[in-house]
């Protein structure tokens, strides 16, 4: 039994990945666990949820990253912690397994299911983890108490803070992984940054692993991908857009279902989520897959909202969007709310304020009021220096939070409606398009 | 829309002011997970829950102008404080009614220190635990804190009343 924790396959097995080139696979606790039914089911969840509406490339999955996660923490462990005093070798599988599953519980679309059914992936990582799961049989061979020593790294509730920070941190593997995913796959120049340098140069402490002073410079190349890669790929407006409508279709259908509409393809799947009533067993049967054909056969629904709505996701027909300025607009809000009304278009479902914001880095010092762990430099003595006191680049972005806000509508609606067209002018006049 | 905006403007309207960004992220933690509907979204990070949602809608609402944020120089470190604007005021006018028993959870929130209602906060959310599990989750993740077994047994009485409150 105690044996399989450190069993190791007869030979390694290597998968190709276009951003890590291999990813090594040595244990064997790591290769039954990729085998198992939870994970496999990560191939059928983008990684980037919506913006392959965008950027055509951006197709990979959640089953991606996860390799790709699990890959940096193995080579940050064997190639850079591995005989370094602060740093516990027993902790290696443990890290290795919590890189590897730490998005286990991401739902299909995750953004958007989990704002309409108020649910958190992480706690249902952290079930899949604890329950009657192929995940939960494959780490109990390890020891009874192995599953809950993965979910508390997951919850970061683990006694061994560095091993929490190599998973959650402002520069841990799970980040490093996905900037230079997303950056290959949508094809964008940003994102790009010397992750072998930062590897080479990051070292264990008791709280976090810090990087040695001379890595100074990748770090903030790094910093300045992420901020990069936040403005021109995650909250690009066109993606958010498809966002927007797919919280629609779930809002909607969920709406239908408690009017007792009479669905042609009842919501089997959602049922348990519509009335709170959902277990892990209906958490892990959903996929983006099987959301899809839900909203292909819906476009034949005769409710005209989710039949339209899910014809613009399926078929890409996207709202348009202006900039909008809360503080100054809110009563144009207002006002378009109710000419939306009068203009028989539910506002509730067409006109919808979307914002976004992105904080680059964060400081801590303490005694202050912010939520974040810093990034600490190594110095040559010895000391440890926060890394914004160092770095001009960093210091420039640091607590600078940028936000955007978009107002979204159905241009084409507006102007191939048939009723109301007076209405219909004065309402996108309003909008300035 | 802007609901989720006005629910926030309203708690700090009946807060009557709020000092402290940790202590208005905690409070309004504690609120949500008494069932009041707030939609801000939480995860765990140093100081116990804590919302990058509710950061933002803040941060719009003193763009807006419907509250106005104080910043006090301790020293040490910064102290942020809100209040509620006569447009803040305006703006909640049509906003729906909140129970009074919001209020009345605001109250006795208000009373408390930030230390005290970010161990209250981290219990809650560990609440799915059994009550020697929640504390042993807490004494790991707040180490330093060196939170007291008094302490302990006032956060969970103070949840208790709460809870009590409501149901009244």
């Amino acid at each position: 039994m105690m044996d399989y924790a450190t069993q190791k396959l007869s030979e390694e097995k290597v998968f190709k990945d276009p951003v890590h080139r291999y990813i090594h696979v040595k244990d064997q606790v790591i290769w039954d666990l990729i085998a198992t039914r939870e994970f496999q089911r990560l191939r059928r969840i983008h990684q980037l949820g919506t913006t392959y509406l965008v950027f055509h490339g951006a197709e990979h999955s959640r089953f991606n990253h996860s390799l790709g996660v699990y890959e940096i923490v193995r080579r940050i462990i064997d190639d850079s912690f591995s005989g370094r005093s602060q740093w516990n070798d027993s902790e290696r599988l443990v890290t290795l397994c919590a890189a590897l599953l730490h998005d286990l519980g991401h739902g299909p679309f995750s953004h958007a299911f989990e704002k309409v059914f108020d649910l958190d992936h992480e706690l249902f990582t952290q079930k899949i983890l604890l329950g009657d799961t192929e995940v939960n049989a494959v780490l109990r061979r390890v020891s009874e108490e192995f599953p809950q020593k993965v979910a508390d790294v997951i919850g970061k509730t683990y006694p061994d803070k560095l091993v929490v920070s190599l998973i959650s941190s402002q520069i841990d593997a799970d980040r490093m992984d996905y900037l230079q995913r997303d950056a290959y796959f949508t094809g964008v120049s940003y994102g790009h940054f010397d992750m072998e340098r930062i590897l080479r140069v990051m070292r264990p402490s008791e709280e976090q692993a810090v990087i040695k002073q001379s890595g100074m410079h990748a770090v903030e190349d790094y910093i300045m991908s992420r901020y990069q890669m936040y403005w021109q790929v995650y909250f690009h407006p066109v993606s958010r857009s498809a966002e927007v409508i797919l919280v629609k279709i779930l809002q909607r259908a969920k709406v239908l279902s408690e009017e007792g509409y009479t669905f042609k393809q009842e919501p089997v799947h959602f049922k348990s989520f519509f009335d709170k009533t959902y277990d892990l067993t209906d958490y892990i049967a959903l996929d983006e897959y099987i959301l899809m054909t839900y909203f292909e056969t819906w476009i034949r629904e005769d409710d005209e909202i989710l039949s339209d709505l899910c014809d613009r996701f399926v078929n890409r027909r996207l709202f348009q969007y202006i900039d909008f300025n809360p503080a100054k607009e809110y009563r144009k809000l207002g006002e378009l709310d109710t000419l939306f009304r009068k203009a028989g278009i539910d506002p509730e479902y067409y006109l919808v304020v979307d914002s976004s914001s992105d904080l680059p880095y964060d400081f801590y010092r303490p005694g202050e009021e912010e939520e974040r762990l810093p990034i600490h430099l190594l110095m040559r003595d010895g000391e440890l220096r926060e890394l914004s006191r160092e770095s001009d680049i960093v210091d420039a972005i640091s607590g600078k939070r940028r936000t955007d806000h978009k107002l979204y509508f159905p241009e084409d609606m507006l102007r191939e409606g048939k009723k109301k067209k007076v209405l219909r002018q004065q309402i996108l006049s309003i909008l300035n398009t | 829309m802007l609901q989720e905006h006005a629910k926030v403007v309203q708690f700090i309207s009946l807060a009557d002011g709020v000092t402290g960004r940790k202590k208005l992220q905690k409070m309004i933690y504690i609120a949500k997970k008494m069932d009041f509907p707030f939609q801000e979204k939480y995860e765990l990070h140093i100081y116990g829950p804590y919302s990058e949602e509710l950061t933002l809608r803040i941060e719009e609402l003193c763009e807006m102008g419907f509250l106005a944020e104080n910043c006090e120089d301790k020293g040490s470190y910064v102290q942020y404080s809100y209040r509620v604007t006569g447009e803040g005021r305006d703006f909640i006018g049509d906003a729906g009614d909140v129970p009074d028993t919001l209020g009345v959870c605001i109250g006795r929130m208000k009373e408390k220190s930030s230390r005290f209602l970010e161990l209250v906060s981290t219990l809650l959310y560990f609440d799915y635990l059994p009550r020697d599990e929640q504390i042993a989750k807490v004494h790991i993740v707040k180490n330093k804190l060196n939170y007291t077994d008094a302490e302990m047994d006032e956060a969970f009485a103070f949840i208790g009343e709460l809870s009590s409150c409501i149901r009244q």
